[in-house]
């Protein structure tokens, strides 16, 4: 770990905006200290976020440091098409969870994820769903810490473990003092330092580089060079025919199945991370707006992550010495994962890098808090109540949730030492994670929607599509990839151009697998008692009659204009 | 809930763009690079005070309208 060649000089302005930020975040958490009381004020904001708040919050907890820099990258190496993780691989399934899902969630009154499942299935389903998803929290939350560290070491010559052990403090306490409601009030702040503070660095590179002709020329010479057509950077879906035509090695069937539907449906709809926002949100109106109203900032956030990224490639082919050029990695390729960070360095005087610098650190620790409120509720409600201690007193509970913040963020910690000493292991565990995430979305959707599902059927379908998930992986393997963590540990029966058509496959196998098996499995056992299912599957429930409201609190009619405006842009940067 | 977000929102904006004013304003405008000329400082900072401002007022309305709801 080295300081880049020119590591940013910060001064006396840069550091008072980072201290500003610090106090008022802390601030929040001491501000709410008092509206806790019960443990479902800690874990469910006693229920009572407005809904916007809710919605802002649902938009910043997915809006980790690891979103905003791999979207740059991946903005840097595939172009316009990156967009199809917002305008594909996002909206529609939130609009799905917002019109459709919502109800069962909130009306179920569960306090999580899992125990929706446990409610709607059976307690194995709830098992098997609690403990891998507290896994990953701390898995994902330690790959996060450690990013974190070696960027600003990378960056200020910071010390590794001083700077991620000096934001988890933060995030610990603001958590531990406020809960729930201190991560989400703290989101939406940070939700508005992250747009105000990358906003400036796409208005100077878009300056630089000449408008958006100047882009669009700069990535045709990126396309051309590489031997794709001059359209293949800064066209979205035109190129997606075949998978040689374009630098993500996809085609549109694989695009649309395996991201628009398994991986975005599988994440949107059934992760307790994003959905615990909506979960907190006041009414059952505003639960179902939550998912809708972060459309809006969603749809836009390509023009705030990706576009970077594709000025970066731009300008590193331009003709011509001076001017900003992407890193590049000892082995001589270029390191895309320093997009935001170097041109933060490039175009921002003092001043507004440390703006910029402390949006950077706001995204690291939404993610965190995301990560660790997720985990509080699922170790507490899901893993401690059942199978530790059952029958304890409320304020028992509260204290536990409490302890089980201070041991999340320690075990994240300990993850983020464990991912910078053996990064395979890491590697390991995220790719078993995505075999148990990718069948999810056909639970919950037989198990919303069809009554006869079963516990038996949902959880065999759950191992079998997990199986089936690794099977696929162990089969295939992306072009010029070594057989091993990439795939092919089986055995190699078939090659896919890259490793995101790999995945998206993958996730297809899954899904369908699941799909089938709980199909066949419920049919063949017993039938759940209808009595059992109101509240939690679609034909078991009253239908919520949205008529009288306003029109701007309709669910329905918010998701399809959000869908509209959707279709709109997909068509406008076909 | 008592705490209204957009208060702190609305305070830590204004106190950053406030400060960005400021340093702007003293250090001057950049003669090099993609800004030369323009004091991106002090412009971001004017923009951010604006928002920060924008945000107390929409907490302060909504506070009034509830107390007079009240009544």
């Amino acid at each position: 770990m080295s300081a880049l060649n020119d590591a940013m000089q910060l001064s006396a302005i840069d550091w008072a905006i980072m201290l500003v930020y610090f106090l008022f975040v802390l601030g929040i958490g001491f501000m709410l200290k008092r509206s806790i009381k019960t443990s479902s004020d800690f874990f469910l904001s006693g229920r009572s976020i407005p809904a916007w708040v809710a919605g802002l919050a649902f938009m910043s907890a997915n809006l980790g440091a690891q979103e905003v820099i791999g979207m740059a990258a991946s903005g840097a190496k595939y172009g316009m098409a990156t967009s199809h993780f917002y305008w594909v691989g996002a909206i529609p399934a939130m609009v799905f969870l917002g019109v459709f899902m919502m109800p069962f969630y909130y009306g179920s009154r569960a306090r999580s994820v899992p125990e929706y499942l446990r409610l709607r299935f059976d307690e194995k389903t709830r098992g098997f769903n609690a403990i891998s998803f507290a896994a990953m929290t701390i898995v994902s939350s330690g790959i996060s810490m450690y990013a974190m560290g070696l960027l600003l070491n990378l960056l200020l010559g910071w010390n590794f473990s001083v700077s991620m052990w000096a934001c988890a403090m933060i995030v610990l306490a603001y958590i531990l003092v406020g809960g729930l409601s201190s991560a989400i009030y703290n989101e939406v702040l940070q939700f508005f330092l992250i747009v105000f503070g990358f906003l400036p660095l796409v208005l100077l590179a878009l300056y630089d580089i000449g408008g958006w002709s100047g882009l669009q020329a700069g990535l045709a010479r990126v396309a051309t060079s590489q031997g794709y057509a001059a359209g293949a950077w800064s066209e979205s879906w035109r190129f997606m025919g075949t998978t040689t035509s374009n630098p993500m090695g996809v085609e549109w069937f694989g695009m649309a199945m395996g991201l628009g539907f398994v991986l975005s449906f599988g994440y949107w709809c059934t992760d307790f991370l994003i959905i615990q926002r909506a979960m907190a949100a006041e009414s059952m109106s505003a639960a179902r707006r939550t998912p809708l109203i972060a459309t809006l900032p969603k749809m836009l956030f390509p023009f705030l992550v990706i576009v970077p990224g594709m000025i970066a490639i731009a300008l590193t082919h331009r003709a011509g010495a001076g001017g900003f050029v992407l890193p590049s990695k000892p082995d001589g390729t270029l390191n895309y994962d320093l997009v935001i960070p170097v041109m933060l360095g490039h175009y921002f005087p003092n001043g507004l890098l440390g703006l910029g610098l402390t949006a950077l650190i706001a995204s690291f620790m939404s993610g965190m808090a995301g990560n660790v409120t997720a985990f509080n509720t699922v170790w507490t409600n899901d893993i401690y109540e059942p199978y530790i201690k059952r029958g304890a007193s409320d304020a028992h509970y509260l204290w536990v949730g409490r302890a089980a913040t201070v041991v999340g963020i320690v075990l994240s910690l300990l993850a983020a030492y464990l991912v910078a000493q053996f990064n395979n292991i890491m590697d390991v565990l995220q790719l078993v994670f995505a075999f148990i995430n990718a069948p999810l979305f056909a639970t919950f959707l037989l198990g919303m929607f069809w009554k006869r599902a079963n516990g038996h059927g949902a959880f065999t379908g759950l191992v079998a599509g997990t199986l089936a998930a690794s099977v696929h992986h162990g089969l295939t393997l992306p072009a010029h990839a070594l057989v091993g963590i990439k795939g092919g540990w089986l055995a190699v029966v078939h090659l896919y151009p890259s490793e995101m058509a790999q995945n998206f496959w993958t996730a297809i196998f899954a899904w369908s697998t699941c799909f089938a098996v709980t199909i066949a499995v419920s049919l063949a056992t017993r039938r759940p008692p209808l009595e059992d299912l109101a509240g939690l599957v679609y034909s078991q429930t009253p239908r919520l009659l949205d008529a009288d409201d306003a029109w701007y609190r309709r669910p329905a009619l918010l998701g399809a204009l959000a869908l509209a405006a959707v279709v709109a842009l997909n068509l406008l940067f076909w | 809930m008592e705490l209204d977000i957009r208060t702190p929102i609305g305070w830590m904006f204004a106190l950053i763009g406030a400060l960005l004013v400021i340093g702007g304003l003293s250090s001057g405008a950049p003669t090099e690079g993609v800004a030369a000329g323009l004091n991106v400082d002090a412009w971001w900072g004017a923009v951010l005070l604006l928002f920060g401002v924008g945000m107390l007022l929409l907490a302060r309305r909504h506070a009034t309208q509830m107390r007079s709801s009240r009544h």
